[in-house]
């Protein structure tokens, strides 16, 4: 009966295949970049992780929100993990609008690190116009919500090219080799230098869009370091704890007749 | 294992087990006779219990985060997600779970078509079992469209959607189901209702499926009846409580493995972008565990036909028992029936596969060449080769095999007085 079991064993391997098989069909081949964040023991890169901040907030929150991340998490264990004050002056340099007071009026305040990371339009509907029509996705889980994660959002951001012979644009569209589509309705974000960053990284376009890929990667999994930590210790004990039990078993049923 | 003879020691313990004998059913549990041969595909029943404990712990514990609204579902996930203690911990197991749930329940199911566990006297163990299976999917279905993403939104419109295609009042029925007139905060609302039903629902039909089981005992890979208790059999406590514990532990390292390590790549990216009733995603696909189902819905160009072959797909396996006519079980004697199995094993396989191509071209051929498929061998290859096969000679008792296979005649008298 062994030549079955391993048939079986074939068949189940090719069940987890399956998911692999229909994300790779959406992918346009993004760049396979080696990100300190892969792996079993994968971390962020602390310092790129601010510099990435810094990308994030000179550049992309000017169109994109960020509404599930608060200041504190910036400070937070597996992040960037700025310094209590760093976190501080940075909620503190944003208004915050807050309400409705005493005498039923809003007002606006320095931020405090409780706060939620300030949206920079009111609504869908105002940064849709505000746009030429396309809305600028919401980036607290942009990493999980596209095929390819981390590669993509980096293949994008380094992806700007003229279009092909032949090829004509709308006015605000822009061609992108790794964009599902090659269009876009975002104008390339980077340009060399258009950051400096304080500890003298260079600020190349590549620099920089591996900087920001994996500070949004950190955004949508800020578990992930924590997540791979306790996932190495339950592997370890579980795997202990499974000897032991073989050994029991086979003690056990050494006392009948049967294989197992 | 005699259960009258059981009489609890200590006085109190009689005083209650006079008044409810859970003493000695206890006891029944714990000497209940199991074959000693059964294999480690017997172990998915205690892994699917597992399961199912472990989805209802954690699904209790979202539930105290998580707010069933339109506006705020999503949210509520990544505050789940980012602010509750382990939070992110709980909802992987939870989602995961899921999969590792189905995982474990095709391999019980095609263990049982394997070994023939269905037929007679165990068909009432293989119709529940079926109940709870589409259970499983109601719940499953329910729980995906939970976090409110594209994929939620879009994976209930397209299944609520089915209703429509029943004549006369499919229209009524599925604006009925959706408490709307489209999928919006009402069907939110109750698919959350029936999510935390469900489950228990499927508790109390697992312990009608022991019981139902402890009545003839378990099928084992020999397929033959065995005398119990007798040589052929060991207490299931402590005998078969550890090799299940063993077998669990395998599991759990492959569940955690994904838990920790690739937590979303058995779902779709798509489910992280908020529902959107403006914008369709490119394809929409269900979980994988359903789509074998879809490939079979998709390849009939008839809406009601799709749904009606789709539907019947799943209930043709409730009177497989009746369409099997081979009266020996174990494939293991069946020669012919066993190529069968493999083949429709690759059939369902293939279905699932074409389920999340596009329904076009190749693919859509394959999908209805595999739905055929898929009908012929439960309505024509299992009565058919019923009648035509010449099954292997079958040993007389378990410990038969054991012994022809090579075991030494010392360990077969060795503690056998003991059961």
């Amino acid at each position: 009966m062994e030549k079955f079991s391993f048939s079986k064993i074939i068949c189940v391997i090719l069940i987890f295949l399956i998911p692999n098989i229909i994300q790779s069909a959406e992918q346009t081949d993004p760049i396979k970049v080696n990100w300190s964040f892969k792996g079993l023991t994968g971390k962020f890169d602390r310092a790129s992780l601010q510099r990435g901040f810094q990308v994030y907030k000179e550049v992309c929150s000017s169109c994109h929100s960020m509404q599930y991340l608060s200041y504190r998490n910036l400070g937070e264990p597996g992040g960037p993990e700025f310094s209590e004050k760093e976190v501080k002056a940075i909620a503190a340099s944003i208004e915050i609008e807050d309400g409705p007071d005493s005498q039923g009026e809003m007002f606006t305040r320095p931020g405090r690190p409780s706060d939620r990371f300030k949206s920079p339009y009111p609504n869908v509907n105002a940064s849709i116009a505000a746009n030429g029509g396309a809305y600028p996705p919401d980036m607290s889980v942009l990493v999980k919500a596209r095929p390819g994660g981390s590669d993509y959002i980096y293949s994008v951001l380094v992806g700007y090219e003229d279009p092909p012979v032949g090829m004509v644009l709308d006015d605000g569209v822009y061609y992108n080799k790794y964009m599902i589509g090659n269009k876009i309705k975002m104008s390339a974000p980077l340009a060399e230098g258009i950051v400096e960053y304080a500890d003298g990284t260079e600020t190349s376009v590549e620099q920089m869009a591996k900087d920001v890929t994996t500070f949004l990667s950190w955004a949508a999994e800020p578990e992930l370091e924590e997540r791979h930590k306790t996932g190495v210790k339950v592997i370890i004990y579980l795997v202990l704890l499974t000897i032991l039990v073989y050994l029991s078993m086979k003690k056990i049923w050494s006392r009948v007749d049967s294989e197992i | 294992m005699s259960d009258h003879e059981y009489t609890p020691k200590s006085k109190v313990g009689k005083w209650f087990n006079d008044r409810l004998p859970l003493l000695t059913l206890g006891a029944h549990l714990t000497d209940y006779p199991t074959p000693k041969n059964l294999n480690y595909w017997w172990t998915f029943g205690g892994i699917l219990t597992f399961c199912l404990i472990t989805q209802i712990v954690t699904g209790i514990v979202l539930a105290m985060h998580y707010v069933a609204h339109a506006d705020l579902a999503f949210a509520s996930v990544e505050h789940i997600m980012r602010n509750v203690n382990y939070g992110w911990l709980i909802r992987y197991i939870h989602s995961n779970g899921a999969s590792m749930f189905f995982l474990a329940v095709y391999i019980h199911i095609f263990r049982s078509l394997f070994y023939g566990s269905y037929k007679s006297p165990r068909e009432v163990i293989w119709i529940i079992g079926l109940m709870i299976y589409l259970l499983m999917m109601a719940a499953a279905f329910m729980g995906y469209v939970l976090p409110w993403g594209q994929m939620s939104f879009w994976g209930a419109t397209v299944i609520t959607n089915l209703f429509s295609a029943i004549p006369l009042v499919g229209e009524s029925i599925t604006t009925w189901l959706w408490g709307a007139y489209s999928v919006d905060n009402p069907t939110l609302n109750r698919f959350f209702s029936l999510h935390y039903l469900i489950p228990f629902l499927i508790l109390g039909l697992v312990v009608l499926h022991i019981w139902a089981l402890h009545v003839p005992g378990n099928n084992n890979p020999v397929g033959i009846d065995i005398k119990k208790p007798s040589k052929d059999t060991v207490p299931f406590h402590p005998y078969i409580t550890i090799k299940d514990a063993f077998a669990l532990l395998m599991f759990m390292i492959i569940f955690a493995g994904f838990v920790f390590f690739s937590p979303n790549v058995l779902g779709h990216s798509d489910n992280y972008i908020p529902a959107n009733p403006l914008v369709t995603p490119a394809h929409i696909v269900p979980e994988w565990y359903l789509l074998p189902f879809y490939a079979i819905l998709r390849s009939v160009p008839d809406k009601l036909g799709g749904v009606i072959l789709m539907f019947g797909s799943i209930f043709i396996l409730f009177v497989l028992p009746w369409l099997d006519t081979s009266k020996v079980r174990s494939a293991v004697f069946r020669p012919i029936y066993r190529q069968f199995f493999w083949i429709f094993v690759l059939d369902v396989l293939m279905l699932g596969y074409m389920g999340a191509m596009p329904a076009e071209g190749i693919y859509l051929v394959l999908a209805r060449v595999g739905t055929i498929y898929y009908f012929l061998h439960f309505l024509v290859v299992l009565p058919v080769v019923g009648f035509l096969e010449k099954t292997d000679p079958i040993p007389l008792s378990i410990s038969e095999p054991v012994l022809s296979a090579g075991a030494e005649l010392s360990l077969a008298k060795k503690e056998n007085g003991k059961i």
